[in-house]
């Protein structure tokens, strides 16, 4: 049938149609993702356990990361992507922060950069990560030493982080909640909803084609009501998968990083990104 | 008869896939990104007292450039475009014209300062300004992606129809820098 295999092809090209995305990220693997290959293991295990205690105690989020290639793009306009991606804090509440430095980009281009969600904007001023860019950080890259400065930098950070209590607990709280939630019962929860005006448009469709297809057994009107209907009905399908998809692809956007554990926000160990945002806080250094 | 009835029904169906929400949904995700190119604009500008005051305690030899950032600012402080204005290109663009023309006479009093870029108070500032710089840029580019998916909203099909028969809706103007040089941040590091 003809008809059909023309709603077919529309539904394979609106589910093709999805862009890609221009920039492509490390995958979040952990609170430290040394992508660039520059921290011995020894450093690595170390700022894990101080990043997963941080989690713990404070329920924010701080990932540590080490970037091979910026594919042409500054530091400012890598780093907002890559906490977008990951996602590192609360969704909503946006607690969470990147600390990320590219060694293999050109001398004054490696950064560090630290990354300030929404959330930890007023504790992670830009001021307060220039001067911990600047003074704990920067000495120790001028002399080489890439995993010292890393190390002093996150405890700078974390210093900060613990000093100063959250102020909108509650909403911390409830998010924590939301999170767990979703993210223990599969390790992500995204993706699944019940697409309603899918089935709703799918009920419109069985009901037009059966009586579509009483009146042509009838021989009455039988191109005028069909004729006329259908189109519509495919625009209606249309628009809701284009609907569903987009839907899907955002909600991958924001869980994608979860990489697929399943612990809680508060348990201690690697609970991937909240689906924090931020909009460009934070401060860089031009080692 | 039952005919009838599933044509109501599909009807009321269409109604909602012909923009009756998609429409102002995307026009009030518009507006609000808006919001927040304004509110950095706004953090820029009380910066800027500050910046001033510290270059003069620090001996500015050069006042002219101070005055003039003063004046930019306080040019830029008069425009303001609502969420409402925003579909008139005359107003964001003169909101991008001043705005960027307090952006060019900042570079111009950074550069003309390299020495006090040692001076620890100075440079918190500086932070502060290319932290508030880099902010903007990213608002205005989630503001001028929102507007794009609203723009492309009311003029597709079948959202169109929903957007000229319930709303005459209009395109947004998307936020251009005018002024030469203006997309740039300032640069604050002074090219040691």
């Amino acid at each position: 049938m003809p008809l059909l295999r023309f709603l077919l092809l529309l539904l394979a090209g609106l589910l093709i149609g999805t862009p890609a995305g221009a920039q492509t990220y490390p995958k979040f693997t952990g609170l430290v993702v040394d992508a660039a290959n520059v921290l011995p293991a020894a450093t690595r295990a170390d700022l894990e356990a101080k990043l997963e205690a941080l989690q713990k105690d404070t329920h924010r989020q701080l990932v540590v990361a080490t970037i091979p290639d910026l594919q042409g793009y500054s530091l400012e306009d890598y780093g907002i992507g890559l906490l977008r991606t990951w996602g590192p804090g609360l969704k909503d509440v946006n607690n969470g922060a990147i600390l990320f430095i590219a060694p293999n980009e050109p001398a004054g281009h490696r950064g560090p950069r630290i990354e300030v969600g929404y959330g930890l904007e007023p504790i992670l001023t830009d001021a307060f990560s220039g001067v911990t860019i600047r003074e704990q950080m920067m000495p120790k890259l001028r002399a080489g030493d890439v995993p010292g400065a890393m190390e002093a930098g996150t405890d700078a950070l974390i210093a900060q982080l613990r000093a100063s209590p959250d102020e909108a607990k509650a909403q911390t709280d409830a998010a924590i909640k939301d999170f767990d939630k979703t993210h223990q019962r599969q390790g992500s929860g995204s993706g699944g909803g019940i697409p309603f005006g899918l089935i709703f448009w799918g009920f419109i469709i069985l009901f037009v084609a059966l009586s579509w297809f009483r009146r042509a057994s009838g021989n009455r009107y039988v191109g005028q009501s069909g004729g006329s209907s259908w189109p519509v009905i495919l625009w209606g399908i249309g628009s809701e998968i284009g609907r569903g998809s987009s839907g899907g692809s955002w909600s991958s956007g924001d869980s994608g990083s979860s990489g697929g554990s399943s612990g809680g926000w508060g348990d201690g160990g690697f609970s991937g990104g909240g689906g924090g945002s931020g909009g460009g806080g934070g401060a860089s250094g031009d080692w | 008869m039952t005919f009838r009835a599933i044509l109501t029904l599909a009807a009321a169906a269409m109604l909602s896939a012909c923009g009756l929400n998609s429409v102002p949904t995307a026009e009030e995700n518009a507006k609000a990104k808006w919001g927040e190119v304004q509110n950095q604009y706004q953090r820029r500008s009380d910066l800027i007292p500050n910046l001033v005051a510290t270059v003069k305690a620090a001996g500015a030899q050069e006042k002219a450039i101070l005055v003039e950032v003063t004046q930019a600012r306080a040019a830029a402080n008069t425009v303001k475009v609502s969420g409402d204005d925003l579909k008139d290109p005359a107003k964001v663009q003169q909101f991008a014209q001043v705005q960027g023309a307090l952006g060019l006479s900042l570079q111009r009093l950074q550069e003309a300062y390299p020495e006090l870029k040692s001076q620890g108070n100075y440079a918190t500032l500086m932070d502060q300004l290319e932290g508030t710089e880099n902010r903007i840029t990213n608002a205005r580019r989630d503001y001028n992606t929102a507007v794009q998916s609203y723009n492309v909203t009311i003029r597709t099909f079948p959202d169109a129809i929903g957007a000229k028969i319930f709303y005459g809706a209009k395109p947004m103007v998307p936020f251009q820098a005018t002024t030469p040089g203006a997309e740039t941040a300032p640069k604050v590091d002074f090219g040691s």
